[in-house]
C-alpha cells in the first residue's frame, strides 16, 4: 500500500467520510483521515472545511500526527482565523516540551501562522525559545523572528527581538549565528536605513569564524553578508580575502559564487602591485570553469555572472576561451550566453580559434542561434582589428550559402564592418548588391540601402537600386523608409545631375504622404537644407560620422559596478540593477565597489582608461538610462564643499526614473508642435538636433543585445529607430561633428548662417537657451548660457517663475563632468520667487569639482532644487570658458609642442561663410582667450599660430589659414588631448561668426 | 476514477469534472474564491515585502500537468505557472525553457530533472543559484528516498514527500538538507517497513532529535554500528571533447568525481591521498573535507558522513593531458540533386591505455530533411527514428582487431534540398578500470577507531559530451 490510496475516494461526499474519520476514537484511523486531507491539500483541492475536526487531532502524543495537523494549519490558518485560536494552546504547551524537536516544532509553526490574534500568544514563547538551551530550538527561533517582523514590524521592535537576534550573532553554535545573519538580512532589507547588521570588525571576524563551520545554506548568508561591508583598509581587505578563498571549493555553486562575490568586491581595495593581487586573480579562474560543468541551469547562471566579470576584470578568464565553446547538446539558452562570452575574451591571440567555431556555429540548426553567430564574427571584426579581414571573407563566404537569415545577417554586419573600417572592404559590395532581391527583414533591407546610399558614388546604378525600394515606400518599416530617406538624399548630394527626380519624389513621399512624424520631420530637414543651402546641407548629410567600436555592447561602467556587487542574485541575471525591476517597498540601495584609498586611485583610474571594461566611461558608450539615474543620484549623494549652503536634495526613490526621463524629454523639446505644411523657418533647434543624430533610444537597455545598435545609429544616419523620438539619452550622444555648436545652437546656427546677434568685442557669450522648461519645471522655466568674465566662468541663467505659487529654498548641483566643474558659491537667488516674476542670476563656477568624462566632453548635467521639487536637465557650455587668460605660449615653446604632438593628434577643420580678415579674426579670437602667437603670410594665404590653455592644464595648439578673398578658413588642430579638438573648433566657429 | 481525472488535468479546472456530484462543484468554487481572497489579501493588507526566499514549489510532469504544490507561505494560484508554461511552449525541448523568468511579481526559477519540472516561485530578490541548488537537493533527497524520482513514486509517497519539504525548508531558510540528519527524522519508506507500520501502528517519524543536526559535523549521525566495515571509492571521470572533421581536438576536458559508500562504525575519520594529486584544476569538496590539510599536503582527511555520498568533484583541462580514447572516421555526403546521400562511419580505438572501450553507441543527429536510412553494420546494430531524426549505432565492445563499420544510404523527402546543417556526431563509451586523466588514488588510513575495515577502489572512464563534427 502506498500513499496514492490516499487520492481515491469513494463515490460518496469526500469531506463528508474523511470529518467522520478525523473524529474517529481509533488512533491509526485519524492519522490516515489526517493524510488524506494532506494529501488533497498538495494536489490544490480545499479541504479548508474540516478545520476544526484536523485541529482536534492537535492534542496528541504521536509526533508524526502532531506534524501532520501542524502542516495543515499552516496552510488552512489565514482563511480560519478565529478557529485557529483554538490551536493556541497546544502551541503554547508545546514550547515548553521537554523534547528540544517539538519545542523547535511549535515555534516555528507558530510563526508560519499568519493571524494577528495568534502571534500576540507568540511573544513569550518565541524569548524564551531564543534563549533555549537547545542550539537547535534557538536557530529555529532566530528565523522565527523574521517571520513575525513580517507580519508585525512593530510589535518585534517593540518586544526588544531585533536585539535578542543581534546577540544570537555572537553564538556559540554557527548554525545558530547563521540562521541569525540570515533573519536579520532578511529584516534589513525591509528597512533599508535601520543600522540592523551593524559591520564591524570584531563582528565581521564572528562571521568568518562561524562561515567555515556552518551549513553550506549558512555560508551563502554569511557571504552575502559580508559583501555588504566595506573593509577600513586594503590589509583588512586582504584579510577577509584570504579567510572567503577556502569556499572557492564548496561543492554548493552557489557558495562559490557568493564567495566569488565577496573577493570580487574586495579585490577594488587591494594595491594592483600586491603580490595576494595577482594569486587571488589566479584563484578566481578555476572556480568559474568548473561551474560550466554543473548542470545547465546552473550554467545559465553563472555565465551570466561571468559576463558581467569577464567585463570587469576580464585578466581572470582570458585563457580559459575554450571552456565557453558551444556544445551540441547545451541547451539553447546556454548557447546563447557562451556565444556573448567568446565575443568578450576574443584577442588577437585567439581569434583564428574563435572565428573557426562561429563559423561551425553558423551552419548549425538553430536559427537564433546561427543569427547570432554571424553577428559575433561581426563583433570580432570590428573588436580585433587584425582579423577584420578574416571576418569579411568568412560572412562572404556565409553568403554564398544563400540560406536567407544567413545573408541578412550577414548584410547587418557587414555595415557595421564599413562603419568600423571605412574605405578598406567595398570591393564586397558587388557580392552584397546580388542579395538585394532577398532581403526581406527592416534590419537587412535598412544596411542595405544604408551602404548603397553610403557609397553612392561607386555603386554604378545605385539610383535604380533605390529607386527599385522606393516603389513600396509606404509598405516599409519606419526604420527603412528614414533610411532610404537618408540614402536617396546622400545619392542626390553625390551625383546631383542625374536624381533630381528621385530625391524630390522621396522628399514628398516622407512629408506629405507620410503620417510618421519622424519620418516627416527628417523629409523637412531634409528639404531645408537642401533648398537653403546645399554645401550646409552636404556637411550635415555626409558629414563624417565617429567611428564605432566594440565597446558599444558593454554595460556601463557604473552599472557594472552595482551588477558586481550583485553576483549570484537576480539583478546579475538581468543585468539590471535590482532598484528597476524588484517589486516591493525596498528603499533603492545603490551598492559600489569600495574605492581604494590613497593616492593611487587617480593614476589608477587612468592607466586602465583605455582597457574594456574599464572604470571610466570609453568614449563610445552611451550611458542606459540606469546609469544617468545613478550619476544623478550622486549628485544628492556627494554634495561638493562648495554648495554647503544649499540643503541636499530630497531622497530620491523609485520615482526618480521617471523624473530624469522627464527632464531629458524637454530638454529635447517634447512638445512636439505639428510643423505646418509650409515649412516653417527656424525649426526649433532641440528638434532639429533629434533627428540629425538618431538617439539611442531603447529606453530598455537590454545588454544582451548584440547589434552594436547605439554607437551605430550615432553617425545619425543608420538604423533610425521610430522610438528615436523618445529622446532618452540624446543630450548625451555623440554628435555628428559639424552639428556639435556650442550650447546647443546646433542647427539653428546652420540655418542663420552669418546671422545671429552682434557681439561686442571680448569673450563670445552665446545667447541664452532653454534649459528647463517650465512645463517640466513645474513652472519654473531657466534659460541660461555661459560667459568668462574677468578669469570667472560665470553660469548666468534666467530663471522665471510660472507658476501660480512663490518660490523659495534654490540650490543647484552639478553631476560630475569632464572639466570638473563646480558652483563657486551657492546658488544667489533673491526669495522668494513671487508667480511671473524673472531674475537674472549669474552663478560663479570653479573646476574644483569631481571629474569625469562626459559625452559630448562640454555637457554637463545640473540639477536645481526649489521648494517644489529638485529638477534635471542637462547644458553644454562653450570650451572657450575655460581658456584661461595665460594661455599664450612662447614661440619657441610653440615650434617644439607642435613637432613633439603626433601627428595622428591633428585635426582639421573648415570653417565656411566667414568674412573677416586675419587680423579681424585674431582679435576676436583674442577675446575668448586665443593668442595669436605668430602669423605668416604665404601666397595671400595668412596663416595665423595660436595657442589656448584650459583650465585643466592642457595647451592647445592651431593654425588658422585664411585665404584672402575666400569666405573658407582651415583649422589645423593639435593637442595632446585629441577630444577636446571638437569642441574646440565649435568655439572658433561660434566665436568667428559672431 | 476521480484521482486520475485530476492528474490528468492540467490546472486546478480539475473540477471541471463535476459532473461526479454537487458537493464536488461546491468545493471548486470555494477554491477559487478561496485563492481569490488569498491573492486580494496579499496585496491589500500585507507589506508586499516578502522575507522567505522560496515562496511555493509546483512539481509539474512532461505533459504540463501540476501534479503537487507546496507553498511556505501563503498559497499562490496555480495562474502564475501560466508564465512557464508559456515559456514552454515556445522552447523547442523541454530542456530548453529558461531555467530564470520574469512575471510582473514573482520570479519563476526551474529545473528539470527525470522529465519533471521542478518550479519554485520566488518573491524578492533572491539568488538564483541558492535555489536552483536547493531545487537539486530537493531531487537528489527525493531519489535517495523512493530510488527514483517519478511523477508515480512522488505520487505514491505524497505524505512523506510533504514532510521532507517542509523539513527541508523552514520560511524560505534551508533547515535540513543532509541525507543523513533527514533520514534520522524522517525515516524512509521500505516496504517492509510500510507493512510493519501499518500493522502495529508505528510511525515513519523519529521521536527525538538527530544528533547530527547540531554537531559541528552535521553531516554524520551518531552511534553508526556496522558488523561489516566497508569503505568503497569510486573514481569517475568523463571526457568533454569537440572533435572536429579532421580528428583535431578542438577542445578537451575531464570532469572527475568520486563517489564514496562508507559504512563504518563510530567516527573514523579517514585520510586519502593520491599518486598525483598536482593533476587537479580544480576541486570542490563535500564540506566533510578538511580545506586546510588539502592546501597544505595534498591529501583528503574527513570524517565521512554514513552512506553514500560525493566527496569532491574536479576538473582537468589541461589539453594536453586529455586521452581522446576513440576516434571516429565519417563520411556523410550528400547529393547536390537533393534526392538522398551516403553515410560510412568507422570508429576505432585511439589512446585507450591498452583498456578495453566497452558500451560504445554513436548517435547521429540527421538534418531535417532525411527520411530514412537503410545502413549495413558490420558490429552492434542501428536505429534510426525519422521523427526525431536521430541515429543510433550501439556498437558495444570495440574490437581494436576488427574495426566497426557503419556505411549505406541515406534517403531525402521528396523534392527536398540538398540540407544545410552538418549531422552531429555524439559518442557514448565506458572504460574499465581507468581513469583517463591517470589520477590514482596512493592509499587510505583510517583514524579513531580500532578496527580494520574492507577498503576498495574502483575506477571508471565514461564519455560526457564528447562530439565529433562533420
Amino acid at each position: 500500500m502506498t500513499d496514492s490510496k490516499y487520492f481515491t475516494t469513494t463515490k460518496k461526499g469526500e469531506i463528508f467520510e474523511l470529518k467522520a474519520e478525523l473524529n474517529s476514537d481509533k488512533k491509526e484511523k485519524k492519522k490516515e483521515a489526517v493524510k488524506k486531507v494532506i494529501a488533497s491539500m498538495t494536489v490544490g483541492k480545499d479541504v479548508s472545511a474540516l478545520f476544526p475536526d484536523v485541529v482536534n487531532c492537535m492534542q496528541t502524543d504521536n509526533l508524526e500526527l502532531k506534524k501532520l495537523v501542524y502542516l495543515y494549519l499552516m496552510n488552512y490558518a489565514k482563511s480560519q482565523p478565529d478557529m485557529a485560536i483554538m490551536a493556541v494552546n497546544t502551541f503554547v504547551k508545546d514550547c515548553e516540551d521537554p523534547n528540544p524537536l517539538i519545542r523547535a516544532l511549535a515555534v516555528r509553526t507558530m510563526g508560519c501562522i499568519r493571524v494577528d490574534k495568534i502571534t500576540e500568544y507568540l511573544c513569550e514563547p518565541l524569548r524564551k525559545c531564543l534563549k533555549d538551551e537547545d542550539p537547535y530550538v534557538r536557530k529555529t527561533a532566530a528565523v522565527c523572528v523574521a517571520k513575525l517582523h513580517d507580519i508585525n514590524a512593530q510589535l518585534v521592535e517593540d518586544q526588544g527581538f531585533l536585539d535578542t537576534l543581534k546577540d544570537l550573532i555572537s553564538d556559540s553554535n554557527p548554525m545558530v549565528v547563521a540562521n541569525a545573519v540570515a533573519a536579520l538580512s532578511e529584516i534589513a532589507e525591509s528597512h533599508p536605513n535601520s543600522n540592523l547588521l551593524d559591520l564591524n570588525p570584531q563582528s565581521i571576524n564572528k562571521l568568518l569564524t562561524a562561515l567555515n563551520e556552518c551549513t553550506e545554506w549558512g555560508q551563502i548568508f554569511i557571504l552575502d553578508c559580508l559583501a555588504n561591508y566595506t573593509p577600513r583598509d586594503d590589509r583588512e581587505s586582504q584579510s577577509i580575502c584570504e579567510r572567503v578563498t577556502p569556499r572557492l571549493s564548496h561543492a554548493n555553486s552557489a557558495v562559490v559564487l557568493s564567495a566569488v562575490k565577496v573577493l570580487m568586491k574586495f579585490m577594488e581595495m587591494l594595491p594592483k602591485d600586491l603580490d595576494y593581487y595577482g594569486t587571488l586573480l589566479k584563484k578566481l579562474a578555476p572556480p568559474l570553469v568548473t561551474l560550466l560543468s554543473a548542470e545547465p541551469e546552473l550554467q545559465y547562471v553563472a555565465l551570466r555572472n561571468i559576463n558581467l566579470i569577464v567585463q570587469k576584470r576580464p585578466e581572470i578568464l582570458k585563457h580559459e576561451m575554450k571552456v565557453f565553446f558551444v556544445k551540441y547538446n547545451d541547451p539553447i539558452y546556454v548557447k546563447l550566453e557562451k556565444l556573448d562570452i567568446m565575443i568578450r575574451l576574443a584577442s588577437q591571440a585567439n581569434i583564428a580559434q574563435v572565428l573557426a567555431e562561429l563559423k561551425e556555429y553558423a551552419t548549425e540548426v538553430d536559427v537564433d542561434f546561427v543569427r547570432k553567430a554571424v553577428r559575433a564574427i561581426g563583433r570580432c571584426a570590428i573588436k580585433v582589428e587584425q582579423s577584420a579581414e578574416r571576418c569579411v571573407s568568412t560572412l562572404l563566404d556565409l553568403i554564398q550559402t544563400k540560406v536567407n537569415y544567413v545573408v541578412q545577417e550577414a548584410i547587418v554586419v557587414i555595415k557595421d564592418i564599413f562603419r568600423k573600417y571605412p574605405n578598406k572592404y567595398e570591393s564586397v559590395i558587388a557580392t552584397l548588391c546580388e542579395n538585394l532581391d532577398s532581403l526581406d527583414e527592416p534590419e537587412a533591407r535598412a544596411a542595405m540601402i544604408w551602404i548603397v546610399g553610403e557609397y553612392a558614388e561607386r555603386i554604378d546604378n545605385a539610383d535604380e537600386l533605390l529607386e527599385s525600394f522606393l516603389e513600396g515606400f509606404h509598405d516599409e518599416s519606419t526604420q527603412v523608409q528614414l533610411q532610404l530617406l537618408t540614402a536617396i538624399v546622400k545619392l542626390f548630394l553625390k551625383k546631383p545631375t542625374e536624381t533630381q527626380e528621385l530625391v524630390q519624389q522621396v522628399l514628398s513621399l516622407a512629408t506629405q504622404d507620410s503620417d510618421n512624424p519622424d519620418l516627416r520631420d527628417r523629409g523637412y530637414i531634409y528639404w531645408r537644407l537642401l533648398s537653403t543651402d546645399p554645401v550646409a546641407a552636404k556637411e550635415v548629410v555626409l558629414a563624417e560620422k565617429p567611428l564605432i567600436s566594440e565597446e558599444t555592447d558593454l554595460i556601463e561602467p557604473t552599472l557594472l559596478e552595482e551588477l558586481i556587487c550583485h553576483i549570484g542574485t537576480l539583478a546579475s541575471v538581468y543585468h539590471k540593477p535590482p532598484s528597476a525591476f524588484v517589486e516591493g517597498s525596498r528603499g533603492v540601495q545603490h551598492k559600489r565597489i569600495p574605492i581604494r584609498s590613497g593616492s593611487g586611485e587617480s593614476s589608477e583610474s587612468q592607466d586602465t582608461g583605455g582597457a574594456p571594461g574599464a572604470t571610466e566611461a570609453p568614449a563610445a558608450i552611451i550611458p542606459s538610462q540606469g546609469d544617468l539615474l545613478g550619476d544623478l543620484l550622486n549628485l544628492d549623494l556627494t554634495p561638493p564643499t562648495s554648495t554647503a549652503g544649499a540643503p541636499p536634495g530630497p531622497p530620491m526613490p523609485m520615482g526618480g526614473m521617471d523624473l530624469l526621463g522627464g527632464g531629458l524629454d524637454s530638454l529635447m523639446g517634447d512638445e512636439s508642435e505639428p510643423y505646418s505644411p509650409q515649412m516653417p523657418r527656424g525649426a526649433d533647434t532641440p528638434q532639429s538636433l533629434r533627428f540629425s543624430h538618431s538617439s539611442p533610444s531603447s529606453p530598455d537597455y537590454s545588454p544582451t543585445e548584440l547589434a552594436p545598435g547605439p554607437a551605430l545609429q550615432l553617425g545619425g544616419d543608420i538604423g533610425g529607430s521610430p522610438s528615436m523620438g523618445s529622446g532618452f539619452g540624446a543630450p548625451a550622444a555623440v554628435m555628428p561633428s559639424s552639428l556639435n555648436a556650442p550650447v546647443g545652437g546646433g542647427l539653428g546656427d546652420l540655418f542663420d548662417l552669418g546671422g545671429g546677434v552682434g557681439m561686442p568685442m571680448g569673450t563670445f557669450v552665446p545667447p541664452k537657451t532653454l534649459w528647463l522648461p517650465a512645463m517640466k519645471g513645474k513652472g519654473l522655466e531657466i534659460m541660461g548660457t555661459f560667459a568668462r568674465r574677468a578669469g570667472v566662468i560665470q553660469m548666468e541663467m534666467t530663471l522665471t517663475n510660472k507658476a501660480m505659487s512663490v518660490m523659495t529654498d534654490f540650490a543647484i548641483q552639478f553631476n560630475r563632468n569632464s572639466f570638473g566643474l563646480a558652483p563657486a558659491g551657492p546658488l544667489q537667488v533673491p526669495t522668494p520667487l513671487s508667480p511671473n516674476q524673472t531674475i537674472d542670476v549669474s552663478l560663479p563656477l570653479n573646476n574644483g569639482g569631481p571629474v569625469m568624462k562626459m559625452e559630448p566632453l562640454n555637457n554637463l548635467q545640473v540639477a536645481v532644487k526649489n521648494n517644489i521639487d529638485v529638477f534635471y536637465f542637462s547644458c553644454q557650455y562653450p570650451i572657450s570658458m575655460l581658456f584661461v587668460e595665460d594661455g599664450k605660449m612662447d614661440r619657441q615653446v610653440f615650434l617644439a609642442t607642435w613637432k613633439d604632438i603626433p601627428n595622428e593628434n591633428e585635426a582639421q577643420f573648415q570653417i565656411n561663410d566667414c568674412h573677416l580678415n586675419s587680423d579681424a579674426a585674431s582679435n576676436k579670437l583674442q577675446g575668448s582667450n586665443v593668442f595669436t602667437i605668430a602669423k605668416r603670410t604665404v601666397e595671400g594665404q595668412d596663416m595665423l599660430y595660436q595657442s589656448m590653455k584650459l583650465t585643466n592644464g592642457i595647451c592647445v595648439l592651431t593654425e588658422l589659414r585664411v585665404q584672402t578673398g575666400s569666405p573658407t578658413y582651415t583649422v589645423s588642430l593639435k593637442c595632446r588631448a585629441a577630444e577636446v579638438s571638437q569642441c574646440v573648433f565649435q568655439c572658433y566657429e561660434a566665436a568667428l561668426k559672431n | 476514477m476521480y484521482c486520475s481525472c485530476c492528474f490528468s488535468l492540467p490546472n486546478s479546472s480539475g473540477f471541471s469534472v463535476a459532473t461526479m456530484n454537487g458537493q464536488l462543484k461546491k468545493c471548486h468554487i470555494a477554491i477559487t474564491s478561496f485563492i481569490d481572497s488569498c491573492s486580494s489579501h496579499n496585496l491589500d493588507s500585507l507589506p508586499i515585502v516578502a522575507v522567505e526566499m522560496i515562496h511555493s514549489l509546483f512539481l509539474i510532469n512532461h505533459s504540463g500537468d501540476i501534479f503537487l504544490e507546496k507553498h511556505w507561505k501563503s498559497v499562490i494560484g496555480r495562474s502564475v505557472c501560466d508564465y512557464f508554461f508559456e515559456a514552454k511552449e515556445k522552447a523547442a525541448e523541454p530542456e530548453d525553457v529558461p531555467p530564470v523568468l520574469q512575471t510582473p511579481h514573482h520570479y519563476l526559477i526551474s529545473i528539470y530533472r527525470d522529465r519533471l519540472f521542478f518550479l519554485s516561485v520566488i518573491q524578492t530578490e533572491a539568488p538564483p543559484l541558492f535555489v536552483i541548488e536547493f531545487l537539486h537537493r530537493v531531487v537528489e533527497t527525493f531519489q535517495d528516498y523512493f530510488g527514483e524520482c517519478s511523477e508515480t513514486v512522488i505520487k505514491d509517497n505524497v505524505v512523506t514527500v510533504y514532510e521532507l519539504l517542509e523539513e527541508m525548508l523552514d520560511n524560505g531558510f534551508p533547515l535540513a538538507t543532509e541525507s543523513n540528519i533527514l533520514k534520522e527524522m524522517i525515516r524512509p519508506p521500505t516496504i517492509l517497513r510500510t507493512m510493519v507500520n501499518t500493522l502495529t501502528g508505528t510511525s515513519n517519524f523519529e521521536e527525538r532529535l538527530p544528533s547530527g543536526q547540531l554537531s559541528t559535523i552535521p553531516w554524520r549521525r551518531s552511534g553508526v554500528k556496522y558488523t561489516n566495515n566497508e569503505a568503497y571509492f569510486d573514481v569517475i571521470e568523463e571526457i568533454d571533447a569537440i572533435v572536429d572533421k579532421s580528428g583535431t581536438t578542438v577542445c578537451a576536458e575531464i570532469q572527475g568525481v568520486i563517489e564514496a559508500c562508507v559504512k563504518l562504525t563510530g567516527m573514523p575519520d579517514l585520510t586519502l591521498s593520491f599518486m598525483n594529486p598536482r593533476l587537479l584544476d580544480d576541486v570542490s569538496f563535500h564540506p566533510c573535507v578538511r580545506f586546510k590539510r588539502w592546501e597544505a599536503e595534498r591529501v583528503l582527511s574527513f570524517i565521512p558522513p554514513d552512506g553514500n555520498f560525493t566527496l569532491m568533484s574536479y576538473h582537468v583541462n589541461a589539453q594536453n593531458l586529455v586521452a581522446i580514447p576513440v576516434y571516429v572516421k565519417q563520411n556523410i555526403s550528400f547529393f547536390e540533386s537533393g534526392s538522398g546521400g551516403r553515410l560510412d562511419l568507422t570508429a576505432g580505438p585511439k589512446q585507450t591505455m591498452g583498456k578495453t572501450v566497452e558500451g560504445l553507441v554513436i548517435t547521429v543527429h540527421m538534418p531535417k530533411a532525411v527520411l530514412s536510412a537503410s545502413l549495413t553494420a558490420t558490429q552492434g546494430s542501428y536505429t534510426y527514428d525519422p521523427a526525431t531524426k536521430v541515429l543510433v549505432w550501439d556498437i558495444g565492445r570495440l574490437n581494436p582487431q576488427k574495426l566497426p563499420n557503419l556505411r549505406g544510404s541515406l534517403s531525402l523527402q521528396a523534392g527536398a534540398p540538398k540540407p544545410e546543417d552538418n549531422p552531429s556526431i555524439n559518442i557514448a563509451l565506458k572504460i574499465q578500470q581507468l581513469a583517463i586523466s591517470g589520477l590514482k588514488v596512493n592509499r587510505l588510513d583510517m583514524y579513531g577507531e580500532k578496527y580494520k575495515p574492507f577498503k576498495g577502489v574502483k575506477y571508471v572512464t565514461k564519455a560526457g559530451k564528447f562530439q565529433v563534427r562533420t
